[in-house]
This record gives structure tokens, sequence and C-alpha cells, in this order.
């Protein structure tokens, strides 16, 4: 009953999201505020982690490529395909959920506990639309991110290959190219997007409607970092056997 | 004026609040007191509409509050002055900041004329020099001045504020008690004190409402709290020898 309780609430939190509007003036500043904190201050830990993450995919790949037979570009494309369909956009969430979502729980949660968030409703505001608005847009921007980390997984692979030896420049190249699916890059943004909602919604929820003190925005940040993992990795099998399917 | 008449609210099945029917005045201090326990804090959460109740009716100047729309909460919320126990300043903002905020949520002042009226109020409440201040730096009576200047910093009709006095050393308690009474007296505000400061009572307690246990045990104000032979509120006003010995010299003195 709890979990229906708790699913139900979250959806009446994201309709009253959009519930009696925050000034724009204001609301501009949030957004910027949250875009800086969110998707810029993220960029430096998706750079590192796909850079090295593509290094190891073309390493594991190429290592178990025993069979003469088997042509040496396929390291390119085995690396092009783990990081394009899963790594960037899946396994790279479940980073952020961790990073950006225990942030998004431990602020609001704070707020809730300091009584931030009762003076926000106090002054006549609607505090969902205040906190949580401006922080799922500022996410709309996250395939941006997750861009430039497809491209440094593919690029770590490249280095890895060249400065590791274990396929030729033009054999990863090659790799890269072959049968190039743009369908699949679509598929990885459309995840990426609905991944990016439930990153700034979840954690948000956990935040703002947590009980008690100090103690308890802990809780409120591992409980969420468990849940959004959850949900991301259950919407994962579902938009790919619903995109990708047969 | 609030009005509020037989308020109820309970808590999983356990009354909290059984039944309060009493009114608050404008332009006066009025103070709720009351054991811990008492439903105080409930109390004013249900005045100012953070928490539901199951019975009864609260009017701000006429207009019942749970037959009003969201939005006419809102807008009535926005005419609402309120300073927390833990003065609930924005941890991300300075001491300007947090004093222009509502003025920047719900006015379409320039902001020089905001600048001016942030300048006004900090120097109201004696903090003409911690405009660049973060909440963090401040003292804790700093933090509850700097709360009161941006509940007033709108104007408004209504003024709350919870446990005021809480943490602070005896001195810098009488000057926010002061402080709070003038605002009252000045902009003719609605002021409601969720307080157990003694002090306080006797200091500023214009209107005195005694809750126990859920009820209203007594009402009165600082005059007449002396003379009440009501023993629920002389067990609690009185509990310590010294107020026992005050209340003893008055009696005496306006035989």
């Amino acid at each position: 009953m709890t979990y229906l309780h708790n699913i139900g609430s979250y959806f009446l939190m994201i309709a009253e999201m959009f519930r009696k509007p925050t000034k724009w003036s204001v609301m501009k500043t949030l957004i910027l505020k949250d875009i800086d904190d969110l998707i810029i201050g993220s960029l430096g830990i998706i750079a590192f982690i796909s850079f090295f993450v593509g290094g190891v995919i073309t390493i594991q790949t190429a290592l178990n490529i025993s069979n003469p037979l088997i042509p040496k570009y396929l390291v390119g494309f085995a690396t092009r395909q783990s990081v394009i369909l899963e790594f960037a956009p899946t396994f790279t969430s479940i980073i952020m959920a961790g990073k950006v979502g225990s942030f998004i729980t431990s602020s609001i949660g704070t707020m809730r506990v300091t009584e931030q968030i009762d003076a926000l409703e106090v002054m006549g505001i609607n505090s969902l639309n205040y906190l949580v608005f401006p922080k799922t847009v500022a996410l709309m921007l996250y395939p941006f991110a997750i861009a430039i980390g497809m491209f440094l997984g593919i690029l770590g692979g490249m280095a890895a290959c060249v400065f590791g030896g274990y396929t030729s420049l033009a054999d990863y190249i090659l790799g890269l190219q072959t049968d190039f699916n743009a369908f699949h890059v679509a598929y990885s943004f459309v995840k990426t997007f609905i991944f990016a909602f439930v990153l700034a919604t979840i954690p948000s929820f956990h935040g703002y409607y947590m009980k008690g003190g100090a103690l308890e925005v802990g809780k409120a940040s591992t409980t969420s970092f468990v849940w959004t993992s959850v949900v991301i990795i259950l919407l994962n099998y579902i938009l790919t056997d619903m995109m990708l399917g047969q | 004026m609030i009005e509020v008449k037989n308020l109820h609210k309970s808590f999983s099945g356990v009354d909290v609040l059984k039944g309060i029917s009493t009114s608050f005045e404008k332009g006066k201090t009025n103070l709720i007191i009351g054991q811990s326990g008492s439903g105080k804090t409930v109390f004013l959460k249900c005045l100012l509409g953070l928490f539901e109740y199951e019975e009864g009716t609260i009017a701000y100047d006429g207009k019942i509050f749970s037959q009003l729309t969201e939005d006419q909460k809102r807008d009535l919320r926005a005419e609402i002055g309120m300073v927390f126990q833990g003065s609930a300043l924005f941890d991300s903002m300075t001491i300007a900041q947090n004093v222009m905020f509502p003025l920047q949520m719900f006015t379409n002042l320039s902001k020089s004329e905001m600048e001016d009226r942030v300048d006004f109020v900090l120097k109201r409440v004696n903090l003409d020099d911690a405009h660049g201040k973060m909440p963090s730096e401040a003292s804790g009576g700093m933090q509850k001045r700097v709360a009161i200047a941006r509940a007033i910093v709108n104007n408004p009709k209504y003024l709350f504020c919870d446990e005021p006095n809480s943490g602070l050393d005896p001195k810098t308690a009488i000057v926010i008690d002061n402080l709070i009474q003038e605002i009252t007296d000045e902009y003719q505000i609605t002021t409601v004190i969720n307080s157990h400061d003694m002090n306080s009572v006797m200091e500023i307690g214009e209107k005195i409402v005694f809750l126990k246990e859920g009820l209203k045990a007594w009402e009165g104000s600082k005059e007449t709290i002396f003379k009440t032979d009501n023993e629920v509120v002389t067990d609690f006003v009185y509990s310590s020898n010294l107020f026992k010995k005050v209340r003893k010299m008055y009696i005496e003195e306006n035989k």
C-alpha cells in the first residue's frame, strides 16, 4: 500500500509542479543556476568516466577476439554500439542518479528540515514549481552532456587502440563506420530525455516529502538513489523492447 | 482580525486540537502559550494553512480559509509574514537577497525600488551593514531579525512568529520582543506569536491564549494573567519561584 501511495503522490507532485508558475524573471535565474549545478557541474565526471570506460570496452573486446576469422574492425564496431546504445545513456544516468540525484534530494530535504519549504508555502509560493520545475527544465539539457559522453567514450576507445596496440586506427575507424544506424542514436537520445525527467523528479520527490531531521536527509538520499536507479533500469528495458524489439 | 471557531485536528487518530475557538485582533500582539505538546505549533500551522484540519473554521477578516480555492489561499498567504523558530532563511542567498525575495516574487518594483525597501527594513531591524552576509555568517539574534525583516518587507496584514526567542539570550530576546511589538503598532498588523517564554508573555502579551492538551484553557492579557486564579494557568506561568514572588508583589501592590 505504501508503494501505491508513493506512486500516486509522485504523479500528483508532477501535476502540482506545473500549477501557479513562479514569475519568469525569478524562474529564469533558477533555471540557469540549476543548469550550472546539475549539467555543467557534471560534465567533468561524465567526461572522465566516458573516456576511460570507452577505453576499457575496447580493450576487453580486443582481448576476447582470439579467432583470426573475426575481423579486427569489430573492436571499433563493438565500442560504438556499447557506448551509444547502453553505456552513455543508461550507465551514465545511473552514475548521475548518485551524483545529481543525491544533490537534489539532500538540498530539497535540507530545505524541508530547516522549514525553508514551509517559508515558501506561507509566502504563497508554489514550492514544487519553485524547486522542482527549474531542475526538470535544466535536466532537459542532459542529452547534450550524454552526447559529449558518447563522443569521449568512442575517443577513449580510439586512444586505447592506438596506445595499447590492440588494433590499428584504420580498423577502429572502419568499425565505427560499419553498419551505422542513425536510429540507434535517436533511440539513445529518447531514452536520455526520459531518464533526465526521472533524474529530476524522483530525487525531488524523496527530498520534498521527507520527514525528520539530518539523519533522515541522508536516508532519503540513499532511498532516492536506489529508486532512481531501479526506475532507470526498468524504463531502459521497456524502452529498448518498444523501440528496438521485434 | 483572525477568528477561529471549534478547530479540531488529529494525527493518526490522536486528537491534538480538540475544538479551539478564539480570535486574534488587529494591531495587537496575540500570544499562544502552553506547555510543550499542548498543540501550539499545530495550532499555528493550522492557522497558516500548512496543516489541514478536520473540523472548524479559520476566518481572515471574514474570509473562511477552508472555503478559498488554492489560488485564493496562495493570494492570502502573500499577505502573511512568518518568522519561523529556526528563522528558515534561504541558505543560498545573502541577507539582502533573503529580504528582497518576497518583493521579487509579488511586486513589480524596479531593482532600485526593491533595494531601497530592503535598506529601509534592514535599518528598521537594526541591521544596516549586514546586506552582503550569508545567513550562516549571522548570529542567532541577527538571523531572527533578518527573518522579521523578510516577514514585514511586503507590508503584511498578518504576522506569525513561532517561538521568536528560542535559543536567544535574555537581552536579545527582549530586543526581538520589542521589535515585534513596535512593528505591530506601527503597521497595525494582526500579530500571532507562539511562545513559552514568560518574559515575552509579561512584556508584549496584549492578548494571551493558553492551551493545554489541545484545548483553550484560558485567555486574557498580560494584565489579567497576574490576577487570574485559574490553577492551570498559574501552575504553568508561575512555575518558577521568581515569578511566584513577582505575582505576590503585584497582587499586594494592586490591592
